[in-house]
C-alpha cells in the first residue's frame, strides 16, 4: 500500500474502512446470493449442481406468472404514460417563468405521494375506490399507480427543463413561431431526454410496487410482485429466485438507463 | 425620481397574462389527480375513522369515537364496561422501538460509511455513492425476500454456520424481532448514508489539520467538530429511515412471521382479515399524526439551521 | 450617414415615453425611465451604456420579449405593443447566439422561413444565399456545436437575416469573441448593414465599438437616455457628466461664468484658469457650472502665454505622452502626441504653460 500523506493519515479513523465494506457486503450479499442460487441446476442450498437457466424457463412457462407479468407490463406502461404526460405539463407550468400564485403549494402537492407512508396511501386508495364505487381490478391498480408515478416522472423532467435556457424559445418566437410551434419544434426536442428518463423511472416504480397494488387489486388482477409474494408464502422455490433475480436486473438496468438518458448533453 | 419611486408598479401585460393562464391550465391535471387520488382519499380515511364498522366490512354512517376508544379500551360484551387494554398500544410501541432501533442501527453502520466515502478522492467518491444507491433501486419486496432467503433455518447462512462448526443445529434468526430490525436497516440504509455524506463532503478537511494542533485526539475531533457538522445530515437521514420503518409492512410481514405485528400489518389486517374499517382508519390516522410530528420537528430544525446560516 | 440631401428620413422605430418597472413597493426597479427616441430607417443605431443601464431591456421591448409598463413603441408608424414577438417583423441576434443545438446550420437559418410557411425550394435557396452573405456557405450541414465561436456568431446573424426583417436587433453579439475577431466582425457588420439597407439596432457597452460602427448613438444610464447623436457630436459635445466621462477621458472643472459675449461664455475656474465655451441657453453671468475639457485639446508649452502649471506625473506611451499637471489645487490630464520629437518633453516638476483650444471646454447640463 502506498504511504499515506499526512492529510490522509489525520483523516483516517480505524475501523471505518472495514465498516464501509461491511455495509456494502450487507447491502449486496442477499441479492447476489439469490442470483447465484437461481442458476443452480439442483434445487439445493448445500450442493451446486452446475449452471442452468432451467428455473427461469420453468418460471416463465407458468401461466400464472405469464399472466402476472403481462398485467404488470400493461399497468406499468399505461400508468407511466399518463403520469409522464401529466408530469410534463406540470413541469412546464412550474419550472419556468414568473412564479405562479401558490407555486410552492402546488409543488408540495405534486410531491405529496413521496412523503406519505405507503401503507396510508394504500388504505386511502382502497377506501376511495370503494366509496366512489370504482370496481377493484386492473383499472383500479392503474389509477392508483398514476398517482404515485407522477412525482417520479416529474423529477427528471423538471431537472432537464431547468437546464434549458429561456433564449431558445425566445429565438424561436422571434423567428415567427407561435407558442405551440416554439414548443413543438424547439422546446420539446430539447426536453425529450428528460421526458424519456421520467417515463422509464415511472415505469419501473409502477412495476416494482407491492403495497398499494396489494390493497387495490381485485380478484384475478395479479401483478408480478403480488404473484411473487403469494409464492413466497408457501415456501421458497428456485423459480422464485429466478423471477426475483430477473426483476432485480430489470430494476437496476432501467434506473441506470433513466439516469444516463437524462444526462445527455444538449449537443445531441 | 424614477418612475418606480413615483409609485409606478409592475404591470403584467396581455402576453404574459396569456402565458400565465396556459401554465395554470397545464398544472391542473397533475393537481387534480393527486388531489382526488391522495388528498381526498386521506380525507375519507379520517372520516371513516369516526364511523361504525359494517358486518362484512364497509362502514355504517353513524358518527362515533368507538374506533379510537377501541384502541385503548376493551368493551365487555356483557356489562358494557370499558377496561384498559394494551394490545394495540404494544403494537405501536413495538413499531416505535423497531423504527428507533433500525434508525440507530442504520446510523452505526451508515455514519462511518458516509465519512469514509466523503474522504475518498473525487473519482472513486462518485463510484462509491453510485454503489450505495443501486440496492435501493431494487424492488423492496425482492430485497425483503432475499433477506429471508438467507437467514431462514434452511438458508445459506445457517448452512454456513453449521459447516463452519459454529453451531450444530440451525439458529432461529428469521421470524424474530431481530430479523425485522435487520430487514428495516437493509431497506433504508442508503437513506442514512447519503444525507450524512452530503453534509460531511462540504467540510474543509484542512480545518481538521489545524484542529490537530489544538486537540490531540482524533476521537475528540470526531465528537467536537465532525459530528456537529454532520448533524443536519444525520437528522435528515434519521427521518428518512424512521418514518418508512414506522409504517413498514413488508419487513414485519415477511420476516416477522405474523406474530410480531407492527402498525403496517395491524392496519392491513383490518382491511383484509378482521374487516374493521373504522378501526383500521383510526390506526392509520394515528400513524399519520406521528409522522406529521416527526416532519414538523424536521422542518423546525431546518428553519433554525437556515436562520443560523443567515 | 443620414440622407440629409434627400429630405426627411423615414422613422423606422419610435420609442415614446417607454417605462419598464419590475416589482412592487420598496424593491421596485425602474429598468427604463420614460425613454423616448427615434431610430431612422436604414441607419446603424447603437444603444450604448454600462450594464444595468436598460439598453438590453429596451432592445427586448422592441423585440417583444418585455412588455412595457408605460409608453409605446411604433414600427414605421404602427404601434407594435400589442403584438407578440412572432408577429413583429424584427429579428434578434442574441448575445449567446441561441442556436438550436438539435438542428443543423441550414435548419437553423431556415427556421424563420419555415415558420412563415415558405415552400422548401425557396427556403433552400434563401438559406444558401444568406449563408454565402455571411461567408459560411460551406457549413450548411454542420451542427452548431461543431462550429467555432465566430462561426456560430455568423450563423446567428444569418438566421436573423434570412427572413429579411425591416429591423435587425443585435444584443452585444461580439462580446464573446476575441479581440481580432471582434474587430473583423465590426467591419463586416457595418458593411452588411450598408449592403442590405436593413435598420440595425446594436446594443453594446464598448464605446469603441459604438464609435466605430454607428451612424448615431444613444448613450444610456440608469434607465434613461442621456444623449443621442453621431459619434463626433457625442464626443465633442457631451451634454452631461455621465456622457463626458463614459466616452473617452475628460477633465471636469467647476467654473463660474464671468461674462457672456454673444454665444460665448467666459469662465474662470477655482484656481483661476480662464476658459471659453459655447454659452448654453439661459446662461447668466455669475452662474456656477461644470465644464468638461478633453485632454487632447489642452496645449502644453515651456512658457509664454497660458496658465501656469506644474507637471506632477507623466506617462510615456509611445504615440502619446500623458501629463498630469497641477494648477493651484486642481489637477488636469493633458494628452500630447509625440510627433514633435523630444522638444516637447517635460519632466516631473517642470513649470509649464497650458493653452486651451477654443472648443476645448464644454459646459455640462448637470
Amino acid at each position: 500500500m502506498a504511504r499515506r500523506t499526512r492529510g490522509e493519515e489525520l483523516r483516517r479513523y480505524p475501523g471505518f474502512r472495514a465498516l464501509t465494506f461491511a455495509c456494502m457486503f450487507f447491502l449486496y450479499a442477499p441479492m447476489v446470493v439469490i442470483a447465484v442460487y437461481s442458476f443452480n441446476a439442483i434445487r439445493s442450498i448445500t450442493v451446486w449442481g452446475g449452471f442452468s437457466v432451467s428455473w427461469y424457463l420453468k418460471a416463465f412457462s407458468n401461466p400464472a406468472i405469464q399472466k402476472a407479468a403481462m398485467n404488470s407490463l400493461i399497468v406499468a406502461s399505461t400508468a407511466a404514460t399518463v403520469a409522464t404526460v401529466f408530469a410534463t405539463c406540470g413541469a412546464l407550468a412550474l419550472a419556468r417563468g414568473r412564479p405562479l400564485r401558490g407555486q410552492e403549494a402546488a409543488f408540495g402537492l405534486i410531491n405529496l405521494p413521496l412523503m406519505v407512508p405507503e401503507i396510508i396511501s394504500a388504505v386511502a386508495s382502497l377506501l376511495f375506490f370503494v366509496a366512489v364505487g370504482i370496481p377493484l381490478g386492473l383499472g383500479s391498480i392503474m389509477l392508483a399507480h398514476i398517482v404515485f408515478c407522477i412525482p417520479f416522472a416529474y423529477l427528471p423532467i423538471s431537472a432537464r427543463l431547468e437546464g434549458i435556457e429561456a433564449y431558445y424559445e425566445e429565438a424561436a418566437r422571434d423567428l415567427y413561431a407561435d407558442r405551440w410551434k416554439a414548443f413543438r419544434y424547439v422546446l420539446m426536442p430539447l426536453l425529450m431526454p428528460g421526458v424519456i428518463s421520467g417515463f422509464i423511472l415511472a415505469f419501473i416504480i409502477s412495476l416494482d410496487d407491492f403495497i398499494i397494488t396489494n390493497f387495490v387489486a381485485g380478484p384475478g388482477a395479479t401483478t408480478l410482485p403480488l404473484a411473487i409474494y403469494g409464492m413466497v408464502r408457501t415456501g421458497f422455490t428456485p423459480e422464485i429466485n429466478a423471477i426475483s433475480t430477473l426483476m432485480l436486473l430489470i430494476s437496476v438496468s432501467f434506473v441506470s438507463l433513466s439516469y444516463l438518458i437524462g444526462r445527455r448533453q444538449k449537443g445531441f | 425620481m424614477t418612475r418606480a419611486e413615483a409609485g409606478l408598479k409592475e404591470v403584467i401585460g396581455p402576453q404574459e397574462r396569456r402565458e400565465l393562464r396556459i401554465r395554470r391550465i397545464l398544472l391542473l391535471p397533475s393537481l387534480l389527480v393527486i388531489g382526488f387520488g391522495l388528498v381526498l382519499p386521506i380525507g375519507i380515511v379520517v372520516v371513516y375513522s369516526f364511523l361504525r364498522p359494517g358486518t362484512y366490512g364497509g362502514v355504517i354512517w353513524d358518527f362515533t369515537f368507538s374506533a379510537y376508544i377501541q384502541f385503548l379500551f376493551e368493551r365487555d360484551l356483557f356489562d358494557n364496561t370499558l377496561t384498559f387494554q394494551t394490545a394495540y398500544l404494544e403494537i405501536y410501541l413495538r413499531s416505535f422501538l423497531q423504527a428507533v432501533a433500525a434508525t440507530i442501527g442504520a446510523f452505526m453502520l451508515g455514519f462511518p460509511a458516509a465519512y469514509f466515502i466523503a474522504t475518498r478522492p473525487l473519482a472513486t467518491r462518485t463510484m462509491w455513492v453510485f454503489l450505495i444507491t443501486v440496492p435501493y433501486w431494487v424492488n423492496l419486496l425482492i430485497r425483503t425476500i432475499s433477506m429471508l432467503f438467507i437467514i431462514r433455518d434452511e438458508g445459506p447462512l445457517n448452512y454456513l454456520l453449521i459447516w463452519l462448526g459454529i453451531v450444530e443445529t440451525p439458529v432461529r434468526i428469521a421470524y424474530t424481532d431481530f430479523a425485522v430490525g435487520l430487514a428495516l436497516i437493509y431497506s433504508y440504509l442508503p437513506f442514512m448514508v447519503l444525507p450524512i455524506y452530503a453534509a460531511i463532503e462540504r467540510f474543509d478537511f484542512r480545518l481538521m489539520e489545524a484542529a490537530y494542533d489544538l486537540y490531540a485526539n482524533r476521537w475528540t475531533i470526531l465528537r467536537e467538530i465532525i459530528l456537529p457538522l454532520a448533524k443536519p445530515g444525520i437528522i435528515a437521514g434519521s427521518l428518512l429511515v424512521f418514518i418508512p420503518s414506522l409504517g413498514s409492512f413488508l419487513a414485519p410481514d415477511i420476516l416477522g412471521g405474523g406474530k410480531n405485528l407492527m402498525i403496517g400489518n395491524m392496519i392491513a389486517l383490518q382491511f383484509q382479515g378482521s374487516r374493521n374499517w373504522p378501526f383500521g382508519s383510526a390506526a392509520a390516522v394515528i400513524l399519520m399524526g406521528v409522522v406529521l410530528i416527526a416532519l414538523m420537528i424536521f422542518v423546525r430544525q431546518q428553519l433554525r439551521q437556515r436562520v443560523r446560516t443567515n | 450617414m443620414t440622407n440629409q440631401g434627400l429630405g426627411v428620413a423615414k422613422t423606422a422605430i419610435a420609442v415614446v415615453g417607454v417605462t419598464k418597472v419590475y416589482g412592487v413597493g420598496s424593491g421596485a426597479v425602474t429598468a427604463l425611465d420614460d425613454v423616448s427616441l427615434e431610430i431612422r430607417d436604414n441607419e446603424f443605431f447603437t444603444l450604448l451604456g454600462p450594464s444595468g443601464c436598460g439598453k438590453t431591456t429596451l432592445l427586448r421591448g422592441i423585440a417583444g420579449f418585455e412588455e412595457l409598463t408605460e409608453g409605446r413603441i411604433l414600427l414605421f408608424g404602427e404601434d407594435i405593443g400589442p403584438l407578440p414577438p412572432n408577429k413583429r417583423p424584427v429579428n434578434t441576434v442574441f448575445q449567446q447566439y441561441a442556436l438550436f443545438p438539435h438542428m443543423s446550420v441550414a435548419q437553423n437559418v431556415g427556421f424563420g422561413l419555415r415558420m412563415l410557411g415558405r415552400d422548401r425550394s425557396e427556403i433552400e435557396a434563401t438559406v444558401q444565399r444568406t449563408l454565402d452573405l455571411v461567408k459560411l456557405g460551406a457549413l450548411a450541414g454542420r451542427r452548431p456545436t461543431q462550429l467555432s465561436g465566430g462561426q456560430q456568431q455568423r450563423v446567428a446573424l444569418a438566421r436573423a437575416l434570412a427572413t429579411q426583417p425591416r429591423v435587425l436587433l443585435l444584443d452585444e453579439p461580439l462580446s464573446a469573441l476575441d479581440l481580432k475577431l471582434r474587430q473583423e466582425m465590426r467591419v463586416e457588420l457595418k458593411q452588411l448593414q450598408q449592403e442590405t439597407g436593413i435598420t440595425f439596432v446594436f446594443v453594446t457597452h464598448d464605446q469603441e465599438e459604438a464609435l466605430t460602427m454607428s451612424d448615431r448613438i444613444a448613450v444610456m444610464s440608469d434607465g434613461k437616455v442621456q444623449q443621442v447623436g453621431g459619434a463626433q457630436d457625442i464626443y465633442d459635445q457631451p451634454v452631461n457628466h455621465f456622457v463626458a466621462d463614459f466616452i473617452g477621458e475628460t477633465n471636469f472643472l467647476d467654473v463660474e461664468i464671468e461674462d457672456i459675449a454673444g454665444d460665448r461664455a467666459h469662465c474662470r475656474s477655482r484656481a483661476g484658469l480662464a476658459l471659453e465655451a459655447e454659452a448654453p441657453e439661459g446662461a447668466r453671468p455669475g452662474a456656477r457650472v461644470s465644464v468638461s475639457v478633453r485632454p487632447e485639446k489642452i496645449g502644453i508649452g515651456a512658457g509664454g502665454d497660458g496658465a501656469d502649471a506644474v507637471v506632477e506625473r507623466l506617462t510615456y506611451l509611445g504615440t502619446d505622452t500623458h501629463y498630469q499637471v497641477r494648477v493651484g489645487d486642481e489637477t488636469l490630464l493633458v494628452r500630447v502626441q509625440n510627433a514633435h520629437g523630444r522638444r516637447s518633453h517635460f519632466d516631473v516638476g517642470a513649470r509649464v504653460a497650458l493653452t486651451f483650444d477654443p472648443d476645448a471646454a464644454r459646459i455640462l447640463a448637470d
